[in-house]
Parts: C-alpha cells; structure tokens; sequence
C-alpha cells in the first residue's frame, strides 16, 4: 500500500483525529502545570473537530450519505465554545495563581473533603 | 509507476506536522515550549480542513484558534511563567499509568476507524471546488440552501438551519467574556484602611 498514490479515506482523518485525541486526553491526564492541562483540553476539542470536519467532507465521500455542511457548522460551534472556554479556564487559573501563587494543580485541593 | 497523488501528499505533510507536535506537546515539560508545539499542531490541523475542502472552518481555525485562543494561551503562559512553573516534570509513575491508559484507548480508537468499510478511501472525483461560506453563512441563518435539491423528502425536512444554535452561542459568549473579565478583575487592595491604621 503506497500512501503516496492512494487516495485518502475517512479513516486517515479518524486516525489523525484518534492521535490528536489520545495525546489531548493525556496531557489532561499528566500535565502537573494548569496551563498544560488547558492546552490538553484544546487537543481533544481539535482532535474532535477533524472528525467532524472529515464525516462532513464531501470529497472524502462522494456521492455517500455524509453529514454534509453539519459537520463542518459543528465544528465551527466547537470552535466558539472552545474560544469561551478558554477564556473563562485562564481567569479561573489567573485567580488561582493571584491566590496561591502557585499553578500546580495538584495545589488546588482545598475543597477536598 | 502510478502517478502521485499531491492530495495523498499534502495530507500525509499536514498530519504528520500535526501528530508530531501534538505528541510534542505532550512530551515535554517546558510550558513555553508546549504552547509553541500547541500553535504548530493547530496550523497543521487547518491544513486538513482546507484539504476536507471545508475552507471557511480551515480559515476560522487559524483566525480564532490560533489567533485568539493560543494567544490568549499565550498570555497566561507568559503571565505565571515564573521559576519553579515553567517545567514542572510528571512523575515517572504516572507517565506509565498514562502511557497503559493512553495506549490501549489509541488502540481501541484506531481499530474502529479502519475497520468500517464506508470510511475507507474512495477515489476522489476531480471537480471544481465549491467555496462553502456562503452554504455556512445561510445555514447559520436558518436556510439551508444546501439541502435544497436533495432528492430525499425525508432529509429535506431537517432543512431548518442553525439560528437558534447560534443565537445561543452568541449570548453565551458574551455571557462567558463578561464573567471572565469579572473574574480576572484586580483585587481591590483595602488602601485606605490600610493607610489610617497605619
């Protein structure tokens, strides 16, 4: 299987997408700094988003019954969302940080019971 | 000898640009770095869109993604990075936790996308490229004009558009940026108490 005279699939995005999400998913996971595990964040919505983006392709799959233009304006609501999101995580870590002076999540413990 | 595919070509580029830096971003421990890694895996990611042949989602991606999400990354990377803060290693003992979680959801994720016959590749028929933001614009609207000569009755009835979605969105941005901007706001130091007692 040359890859570079085939065509590409779906599943090369999925792939793609499966990559970016397992790496998000882990640096949520690992990421002792806060800003890393927002960063995180951002991967998985991207990883998210190429999904979206490939079910709604109609060059990956024409003629077949895709999601036509809804994946692509899911995607674009990810995106908004993930603009909001990330404003509203770094004030929290911003506060955090003014408080604590420290973002090592593993610091933000207060509420433990 | 068949012939090159640059299609093939400029996908493999872009992704693995893309996973690279994405690994990247997870691998090192420099807070900087990772932000920069950030900012290249997302570019990568637009270069896929544009390719899927969704332009207007490829170009949002690199203005609001790049532009406005990771500067605003950025900004909070470079607001805490102090000492101790901007390499903050993981324990060895979590990386291989994650690594055994990771690994076996990557494996479990991978088989799914090759195994269904519809996803596999198809060759791509050549033909004019069709800008998609007016299509996006519309449907944002609540007109589909996509869905109009669709030969299906039953798909053509989920032809309402997304001006309600967006609507909500609209608001909840806002709402979203004021409670932000509340929460970021500088504590105001009791001054004048401060200043009489002393």
């Amino acid at each position: 299987m040359n890859l570079l005279t085939e065509p590409i699939g779906v599943s090369h995005y999925l792939i793609v997408g499966a990559i970016m999400f397992v790496t998000g998913a882990l640096c949520m996971a690992t990421k002792r700094n806060a800003l890393g595990v927002l960063m995180g964040i951002e991967l998985v919505l991207n990883g998210a988003n190429v999904n979206f983006v490939a079910f709604g392709s109609e060059y990956l799959r024409p003629g077949a019954v895709s999601m036509g233009l809804d994946g692509q304006l899911i995607a674009l609501f990810v995106i908004v969302l993930a603009a909001a999101e990330a404003a509203v995580a770094l004030a929290i870590v911003l506060n955090f940080y003014n408080n604590h002076s420290s973002v090592d999540v593993d610091k933000a413990d207060e509420l433990k019971g | 000898m068949e012939p090159i595919n640059w299609h093939s070509v400029f996908f493999l580029l872009f992704a693995l640009v893309g996973c690279g830096f994405s690994v990247a971003v997870l691998l090192t421990s420099n807070v900087v770095r990772m932000a920069f890694y950030l900012v290249l895996a997302l570019a990568a990611t637009s270069g896929l869109f544009f390719l899927a042949g969704a332009d207007f989602v490829g170009a949002m991606q690199i203005m609001i993604y790049v532009g406005g999400t990771l500067v605003l990354l950025i900004f909070g990377v470079m607001l805490t990075a102090r000492g101790p803060f901007i390499s903050m290693r993981t324990p060895a003992g979590e990386w291989i936790l994650g690594a055994i979680i990771g690994g076996s959801l990557l494996v479990v994720l991978l088989s799914a996308a090759t195994s269904v016959r519809a996803w596999r590749p198809v060759a791509v028929a050549e033909g004019e490229a069709r800008p998609t933001a007016t299509r996006l614009g519309m449907a944002l609207l609540g007109a589909r004009v996509d869905k109009l000569e669709e030969p299906d009755p039953t798909q053509r009835e989920g032809m309402s558009g997304y001006l309600l979605p967006f609507e909500i969105v609209s608001v909840h941005l806002l709402v979203v940026l004021v409670g932000s901007a509340y929460l970021a706001r500088p504590k105001k130091r009791a001054v004048g108490s401060t200043a009489e007692t002393v």
